[in-house]
């Protein structure tokens, strides 16, 4: 389920790099320390390009290969850029028998992107994802850390309408 | 002293309808109002009732306001808490009578229900030490290290029947007891809450509700086995969940009830927090472990268990969110009252995770040996629309679907499996007349094909096998042989794979071909599926009687599949048509059908 987007060349500000060196330098001699390292450097950069994973490689004194193994092992891992707005429809059961799946395809449609996607203006990226917990509002997607629950396929244009479509 | 308090759901489905919003304007409402000495405002965990959320009760009447919305809040502060008449029209519909409110047990959603792993859940205010210190909070701990030696904790537990609620439902002392009895200089603890089955929610509202519970528990089974040193594995996902953990874990620091000498015995205890990154397979103990080392989170062959070798080649013992939440209680209040609730084999009560075509989605906890039809149709309040029950799914992807002749089987773990299915960690998915059952077992295998770690053959390939077979059915391409074929592969996944995923992927096909054979023969002999949800399987055709010819369809059609002339009816272009429904939608006048 990751996002794909050709073409964007990896620049880190100062900054960045600095707080990937905190972050490295905080774990570095704790058992099992390379998840909770990619996932904080995962939130300074939005995702992980083998440049920062070359740097945590060096910094945890672990082979690259495994490092690129375990990234790309778990689906919250993201080689590629995600867009502006991430757009996360639940595909879990509870939302699945309630029409999860026509939600996501009207999504689909109406960005022009399949899922795991990013819109070429980097501004929308589409995500299936199993089950957010909120059951009780099944249908449910996320943009960003928006909640929309109970949804209808009709209701997709007027919500995308929010984010500027 | 206040002389009312009002309690708001901060679980997740709430939290995601705004329930943050009406904590701040009640806050700012209750300050105008100049009651700020009076009121009390407390952001709880989950009431269970997702459904009708976001939820608020006030104390001390116990008004269970449900749907409230921010701008309701002046209407309640000025009504309700200043004035003291209730504000009827946001009263849960149940709970209203003639003349005065009925009070929240006796209503049908809760009145069969018996919280013990969420007695705390929707009560306390789950940011704050001493109020769960006030409901008994850490008593069971202390009671355990002054006043029992480990064998008999282990004892307590093995002797209440209490069996793991994450699934496979193996007993929960003996798992202590073989942790136990290896010698080591170090062991671990370990607290499953990668809660992943899709549909089941019930670790994250205890996570949410009354994470002290969790801790409390897990420092107990470090006393018994003789641990210094635990992990809780939680999903990423769960933010609220995550950010209790940390607070809990920080203020059980605090007070000494974590770390070093707990209560003056010289048993020290410490719990680090990890987090998945979207892995089911890393809900397979094994699995977990490998993750919380720092790899992929492969499974590993057993022997050697955890137990023996586990987190870090050392003893281990891992317990799902759910168990933990049962320990202290049993400590407290003995082996013999835990196994008064239950059936033979299964003791105590179980969370289930209530979702999909139901009326009252949410949590609900019964005992064990509850029937199925009394959760669906008097807790659950039956299927929304008078549409007819046509299965629940229990177990995730694990489990098998259960037709409605199995209804009134007691349900315990043995019985489930019994009937095809599984516990599991309690998703109970309602699906009626418009589910079908061949699409339901095609979702489930593309979950399990997309989670199948990929170490072992049977699962990696088999699984992706299962589902090409599936989507075949399902393009009403597949012959009955295939049906043969897929039966086989079922129990040759089953036999062959490494650990419990792939061991239980095929469930979801032998449980629906087992009570829905005839559905799997429609789409195979007679090119139909009988739920009308296969697309492949359908037309879209325009009722002639009933075209205007108002060209709107054709409009909306984004194939151009649509033909016709103004105000002579249309036609669909069988060949282009991609069955997008689109058309329909658009339609006034319901000339166009999918059958």
């Amino acid at each position: 389920m990751s996002s794909k987007k050709a073409g964007v060349l990896f620049q880190d500000t100062p900054e960045q790099r600095e707080k990937l060196e905190q972050i490295i330098a905080s774990h570095k001699d704790q058992p099992g320390a390379l998840m909770p390292v990619l996932q904080q450097a995962q939130e300074v950069y939005g995702y992980l390009p083998i440049e920062v994973q070359i740097s945590i490689a060096e910094g945890l004194d672990i082979p690259l290969e495994e490092v690129y193994g375990v990234v790309t092992f778990y689906a919250q891992f993201s080689l590629y850029p995600k867009g502006q707005y991430k757009i996360s429809v639940c595909l879990g059961t509870a939302c699945y028998v309630k029409g999860s799946g026509d939600i996501y395809d009207r999504l689909q449609q109406k960005l022009g992107i399949k899922g795991g996607e990013c819109t070429p203006d980097g501004k929308f990226s589409l995500d299936a994802c199993r089950c957010v917990g909120a059951c009780g509002l099944a249908p449910v997607m996320t943009i960003n850390d928006e909640v929309y629950g109970k949804l209808l396929p009709d209701d997709i244009d007027d919500i995308l309408a929010k984010y500027g479509v | 002293m206040y002389r009312s308090h009002v309690l708001v759901c901060g679980g997740t489905g709430c939290t995601s309808s705004n329930s943050q919003q009406i904590i701040d304007a009640l806050e700012t409402e209750i300050a105008a109002a100049g009651l700020a000495d009076e009121v009390k405002v407390v952001k709880t965990g989950c009431f269970g009732l997702c459904a009708l959320g976001p939820i608020m009760i006030v104390y001390p009447e116990g008004s269970f306001y449900s749907e409230v919305k921010p701008s309701d809040v002046p209407e309640i502060v000025q009504e309700h808490l200043l004035k003291g008449r209730i504000v009827k029209r946001l009263l849960y519909k149940e709970t209203v009578q003639e003349n005065n409110t009925k009070s929240l047990n006796e209503t049908n959603f809760y009145a069969k229900q018996h919280r013990v792993a969420l007695r705390n859940c929707g009560v306390i205010n789950p940011e704050n030490i001493d109020e769960y210190i006030a409901v008994d909070g850490y008593e069971a701990l202390g009671k355990a290290l002054t006043e029992m030696t480990p064998q008999q904790v282990i004892d307590v537990i093995l002797d209440s029947g209490l069996r793991g609620r994450g699934g496979a439902g193996f007993p929960t002392g003996r798992k202590w007891s073989f942790a136990a009895a290896n010698q080591a200089d170090q062991k671990y603890v370990c607290c499953n809450a990668d809660e992943g089955d899709p549909g089941a929610f019930m670790d994250r509202s205890v996570l949410e509700g009354d994470p002290h519970v969790v801790i409390e528990a897990m420092a107990i089974a470090g006393y018994a086995i003789g641990a210094s040193q635990g992990y809780i594995y939680v999903r990423a996902e769960y933010p609220i969940a995550v950010h209790r953990l940390q607070v809990a874990i920080k203020q059980a620091r605090e007070y000494g009830l974590l770390g070093k000498d707990i209560f003056g015995t010289g048993f020290d205890f410490d719990i680090d927090l990890r987090l998945g990154a979207g892995a089911f397979v890393c809900g397979e103990e094994t699995a977990l472990m490998t993750s919380i080392e720092g790899h992929r989170g492969e499974p590993r062959p057993r022997p050697p268990f955890p137990a023996v070798k586990g987190l870090f080649q050392k003893p281990t013992i891992l317990n799902n969110v759910e168990t933990y939440a049962n320990v202290p209680q049993i400590i407290l209040k003995g082996a013999d009252w835990f196994k008064s609730m239950g059936t033979e084999k299964s003791k105590g009560t179980k969370v289930f995770a209530l979702g999909g075509k139901i009326k009252n989605t949410g949590l609900v906890e019964v005992p064990m040996g509850t029937t199925l039809r009394e959760i669906v149709e008097e807790i659950g309040g039956g299927i929304p629309n008078g549409k007819k029950f046509k299965a629940a799914q229990t177990g995730g992807p694990s489990g098998g679907c259960i037709p409605a002749e199995h209804l009134d089987v007691p349900i315990d773990y043995d019985n489930l499996i019994a009937i095809g299915s599984m516990m599991g960690s309690g998703g109970l998915i309602v699906m009626d007349e418009d589910t079908c059952m061949v699409d339901i077992a095609k979702f489930f295998l593309e979950f399990t094909v997309d989670e199948s770690c990929g170490k072992c053959t049977p699962c990696r390939v088999g699984t992706r096998r299962l589902y090409e077979m599936l989507d075949k059915i399902t393009r009403g391409e597949a012959t009955l042989e295939d049906l043969d074929k897929m039966e086989q592969l079922c129990y040759y996944i089953k036999a062959n794979s490494l650990c419990g995923l792939g061991q239980t992927a095929p469930n979801p096909v032998l449980s629906t071909l087992r009570y829905f054979r005839d559905e799997y023969i429609a789409h195979i002999v007679d090119k139909k599926c009988p739920a009308g949800v296969c697309k492949h399987l359908m037309q879209v055709t325009i009722l002639t009687d009933k075209c205007k010819g108002c060209t709107l369809c054709a409009r909306t059609c984004p194939v151009g599949a649509i033909e016709g002339k103004v105000k002579v009816p249309h036609v669909v272009n069988q060949a282009k048509c991609i069955k997008c429904g689109a058309c329909i939608e658009k339609c006034k006048f319901g000339a166009i059908v999918k059958k």
